[in-house]
């Protein structure tokens, strides 16, 4: 039974895992570690301007002296001198699909991201290991002002000014070791701006994919929604399985000013050799609006906690996820949000599955300071074993600092029941179906928070996930 | 064995955990033939509903049973409802994130393997809905979650009218229901025997949702086993004198 379930496992995952060979004719790949040569060459690659330069070296010092947390997933087993920081295809970057060279069109094509774009995308960007390599934005969006490029371009084009006001201050490099990393190797990754006022109907998407064994995937992504205006945005990874070690260690900074509104969802499937050390981090100003939807099914240790500061008064958010964490995986997940403004209000609702020894934490910290008047927060985790194997912990802090908050916490774990399988199995749904159900619809409050496509996936995800459970 | 056989049980033990609640039951129920279960609390009759369907908690210790002549004493549940047997739960679950009007489509597609036409399938559930007066906004809420008692039984209920088994065993469907409602279930029972000329066996403790159908046979289980058999005048028997007559 169990080599039957490996087989199901492999070709359901293939569209993931298809590992492209990369030769040295066609890539470039930077040796292995983080030193200051390597910096030093990336910087010059990049022709970056002083204050990146500086940003990098300043990064790099900070993160040499930082050591790894020890709160949460044991991470000793990541060995960065074995960590490639820069692979590129020796191609430059295109903005008409046609012109990507073939064998990284093919990867994105079986993921069906041009697909996607044609149907439901103002603009896609696709990162292949550390370099984007595709950029378009639908001419009436652009017309429209919103900006919509590669964060190399966007360092150096008509809005380096902005770029420069935010690049690492909303997620400063002193902040953990893995976001010192990141400034300083950070490559990749797309800015968006959206000018006063404009609403973008559709969403934008960035897809990430890292090809590369052995490599480190350091996009940067900004975005800066400007006031009055709305974006939903999509961020979309994964990665085929290595025996090695890959580490991804992004950076996400939004944005969000008065009046305005970000959702920004993503789908991560990275493969189960991956350590996901990402930091996402939104500051919210007056009235502006929050919104987060994360699924996160891959990695093999995952810290992630999207954080919102809500600066402004009257500011908002919402961080709606799941985590599934199956056999080998470690994902510590949650969210972090800090009120400053008055009438505030936070909604943080998350879900966890674990099975086949999987373990699935919820972390979160809500912070209400002195200066959020009537602030109002509500948490709500539900975690699902699917068998004694597996665990889940819940981990939320709450520090209040006024007397006026309304905060409220909820938190429930289960695992499912034999007289709801017998229940479904008697409507004839077979016992792997049965428990997929109850799994899906576990996860329904989240699936439905994402455009279709990505809720089909999820799903997809889920069935996958559960297909090895017999 | 007759040609019209659907189920034949033959000296049917079972048990929970280690307690036998079944001695050698016997009983054979033909196409669209309505029975009738009675018989005092604890006797076993929900037992021989779950042991019927299969479920995993019930052992069989002794005896077969047989669906159109299949022997079918060890397959799983599922594929007792793919051959045509369904099960009323005395006390359906919820489950959350899936809605009820979608999980009898996927059951339905399940059952049969053919892509369910959604047009007719709508309309469909909305007429099966209509005979048990529940209002259509049910097919989108989660499947019995936060459903009263008596809209869980009549979910039961539209689901055996939308997957149409051969044989329904409902599990004391009439149970906590108010006089409207039993009425109303026994609509759709009455439904489901005249239209898809279905074979029911109906467990029951009382008569009323028995009044306004037609019973075939009437079996009177004790301490499991089934002490009398006799037709549809045995229910008013017991109606009339209880079910001490049948304890020794």
């Amino acid at each position: 039974m169990s080599d039957n379930k490996t087989v199901v496992v492999d070709v359901d995952r293939s569209v993931y895992d298809i590992k492209d060979i990369e030769t040295e004719e066609e890539f470039y790949r930077e040796k292995e570690g983080f030193t200051r040569d390597i910096v030093e060459k990336l910087s010059e690659e990049k022709d970056d301007p002083k204050w990146m330069r500086d940003l990098r070296f300043r990064s790099l010092e900070l993160f040499e002296k930082q050591k790894n947390t020890t709160w949460g997933p044991d991470v000793s087993d990541l060995d960065l001198n074995r960590i490639s920081s820069y692979v590129r295809h020796k191609s430059e970057m295109k903005t008409d699909w046609e012109d990507v060279p073939e064998d990284i069109k093919n990867t994105f094509e079986r993921l069906g991201i041009p697909e996607a774009e044609r149907k439901s995308l103002a603009g896609v960007g696709a990162q292949y290991d550390s370099e984007l390599v595709y950029h378009n934005l639908k001419d009436e969006v652009a017309r429209a002002g919103v900006v919509y490029t590669d964060m190399e371009a966007a360092v150096k084009g008509e809005y380096a000014d902005l770029v420069e006001q935010y690049f690492m201050k909303v997620i400063p490099p002193t902040d953990h070791k893995y976001a010192a990393l990141h400034g300083a190797v950070w490559s990749g990754g797309s800015f968006v701006y959206v000018p006063k006022g404009v609403k973008v109907e559709v969403p934008l998407q960035s897809y990430f994919r890292l090809n590369a064994a052995g490599a480190g995937q350091f996009e940067h992504t900004l975005i800066i929604v400007d006031e009055g205006a709305d974006l939903h945005f999509i961020e979309g990874c994964s990665a085929p399985k290595y025996n090695v070690a890959n580490l991804h260690a992004g950076a996400v900074e939004l944005v969000v000013k008065k009046n305005a509104r970000l959702r920004y969802s993503t789908i991560e499937n990275w493969s189960k050799n991956m350590y996901n050390l990402n930091t996402k981090r939104a500051i919210v100003e007056e009235n502006g609006r929050m919104e987060w939807v994360s699924g996160s099914f891959g990695s093999h240790t995952s810290y992630l906690y999207p954080m919102t500061i809500l600066k402004g008064d009257n500011s908002q958010m919402e961080y709606t996820g799941i985590t599934f964490a199956g056999k080998g995986q470690n994902l510590d997940t949650g969210a972090k949000v800090v009120h400053q403004g008055k009438n505030t209000k936070s909604v943080i609702s998350t879900k966890s599955i674990s099975k086949d020894g999987g373990i699935g934490t919820y972390r979160s910290s809500v912070v209400i300071a002195a200066s959020a008047k009537n602030a109002k927060a509500s948490i709500s985790c539900d975690s699902l074993m699917l068998d004694s194997i597996s665990r889940s912990d819940t981990v939320p802090a709450m520090d209040i600092r006024t007397n006026d908050a309304d905060v409220g916490h909820e938190a429930k774990i289960g695992r499912i029941s034999d007289d709801a399988i017998f229940y479904l199995m008697s409507r004839g749904l077979s016992e792997e179906d049965a428990r997929a159900m109850i799994v899906s619809g576990f996860a329904n409050p989240v699936s439905k928070e994402l455009p279709l496509e990505y809720a089909v996936e999820m799903n997809n995800l889920i069935k996958l996930e559960m297909s090895g459970n017999m | 064995m007759s040609e019209q056989s659907l189920l034949q049980v033959k000296d049917l033990s079972s048990k929970i955990n280690d307690t036998e609640i079944l001695h050698g039951i016997n009983l054979e129920i033909r196409k669209g033939e309505t029975h009738v279960l009675m018989g005092p609390n604890g006797a076993g009759k929900s037992t021989l509903g779950y042991t019927l369907m299969g479920n995993p908690n019930y052992e069989v210790t002794g005896g077969k049973i047989f669906f159109e002549g299949e022997d079918i004493t060890d397959i799983s549940t599922d594929k007792r409802a793919k051959a045509g047997m369904f099960l009323s739960f005395q006390n359906p679950l919820e489950v959350p994130g899936i809605s009820l009007g979608s999980f009898i489509r996927n059951a339905f597609h399940e059952q049969t393997g053919v892509p369910v036409k959604l047009l007719k399938f709508k309309k469909d559930l909305a007429s099966s809905m209509d005979i048990l007066t529940m209002d259509h906004g049910y097919a989108d809420r989660d499947l019995n979650v936060g459903f009263s008692g008596g809209e869980k039984k009549k979910a039961e209920i539209l689901q055996m009218l939308m997957l149409n088994p051969k044989l329904a065993i409902l599990d004391e469907t009439d149970s906590g229901l108010d006089v409207d409602a039993v009425r109303t279930v026994s609509k759709g029972i009455e439904e489901f025997q005249k239209k898809e000329d279905g074979a029911l066996l109906i467990i029951t403790h009382s008569t009323k949702i028995l009044e306004a159908l037609h019973v075939d046979y009437t079996h009177v289980l004790v301490n499991g086993t089934i002490v009398k058999t006799g037709g549809a005048e045995l229910v008013d028997e017991i109606n009339e004198n209880g079910f001490e007559q049948f304890l020794q």
